[in-house]
């Protein structure tokens, strides 16, 4: 294998993890939504914890773009 | 990738003492953020006894932010609220100024601030500093206790101070990356569909129409993410500035 192939091939691994933070990120709003409709009057203060499990969740799916990009762009 | 290039705006670096001191097509959209944000907070404070739709609109920003720093820092938050307000219209308005579609008049392009991580990671600093500064000024040096939480056990001291100091530490990288990578994907995933339908019709055929179509549906509904994704960054910044305050204020 070549090292250029080997790169690509690690940046698609990479990729993965940002399939798997839309997975988290999907079952921290399916979970709140859930929560929501059986108790509707207790879910508007509960917004700021649902962004907070977003950002959590979302950051470690951004986390592996930047590790694919950096696999791409600038590792030589 | 060029539209995340800085340059000098009128082609001419002014070098002064070793240092690049140019004024960049960054710098000047910074100047259009702050031009436009100074013209939506100068029409909305007219203090009107009946609001027009302009006031409504800034002050339902303001009460908003001023509910948060209510919610997530109690009364004492109240003092935070123009940190708060003024990074996160900055930042909601730099990221709307970058996905505006301005491009499609030819050599004016719209340049996203937010896409640089020295521009995210001089705000997360900041806000970083902040959170230092009103620790250590409200708490002295009983500010380190952060790192000791409630109820654990001794034996678990040394695993646990470490693993805390870690987490603390790392905020300032986190919330400047998540705004520029989040930010930086967006505009990367609107270029590479737009490349896809320019590649489309160029190899011609029934086939590459039909990629040009799908793709171009895909752009419209990119882009409707983006502008929530926009909104969410900066929400998201300054609800986790608020929360680091917290801690700074309350010590858990």
């Amino acid at each position: 294998m070549t090292d250029l192939g080997a790169m690509y091939i690690g940046a698609g691994l990479a990729a993965i993890g940002v399939g798997l933070a839309a997975l988290g990120v999907g079952n921290v709003f399916g979970s709140f939504l859930e929560g929501a409709l059986r108790n509707p009057g207790a879910a508007d203060g509960q917004q700021g914890r649902l962004f907070i499990g977003f950002a959590a969740s979302e950051l470690l799916g951004l986390i592996a773009f930047v590790v694919a990009i950096l696999i791409l762009f600038v590792v030589k | 990738m060029e539209q995340f290039l800085v340059e000098p705006v009128l082609g001419r670096h002014i070098v002064i003492g070793g240092y690049d001191l140019s004024f960049t097509n960054s710098a000047l959209f910074m100047v259009v953020v702050f031009v436009l944000l100074a013209v939506f907070m100068a029409g909305g404070l007219k203090r009107q006894l009946v609001p027009g739709r302009w006031q409504v609109a800034a002050e339902s920003v303001i009460s908003f932010i001023d509910n948060m720093m209510q919610v997530n820092i109690g009364p004492e938050g109240k003092k935070f609220a123009p940190y708060i307000f003024s990074i996160f219209m900055f930042i909601l308005f730099a990221n709307l100024v970058g996905v505006l579609p301005l491009a499609i008049v030819p050599g004016l392009h719209t340049f996203a601030v937010t896409s640089h991580i020295t521009v995210t990671a001089v705000l997360a600093f900041l806000s970083f500093g902040i959170v230092l500064a009103v620790g250590f000024w409200r708490h002295g040096l009983h500010f380190f206790s952060l790192f000791v939480p409630h109820g654990a056990p001794a034996w678990l001291m040394p695993v646990i101070i470490p693993v805390e100091f870690v987490s603390f530490m790392v905020r300032p990288f986190s919330l400047g990356l998540r705004l520029f990578v989040a930010m930086t994907a967006g505009h990367i995933l609107l270029e590479v569909f737009g490349s896809f339908v320019v590649q489309g019709l160029n190899a011609g055929g029934p086939l590459g129409i039909v990629v040009s179509i799908l793709s171009f549906v895909m752009i419209i509904g990119v882009s409707a993410l983006e502008l929530l994704v926009c909104a969410i960054q900066a929400y998201v910044f300054a609800l986790l500035t608020s929360l680091y305050l917290n801690d700074a204020v309350h010590l858990h």
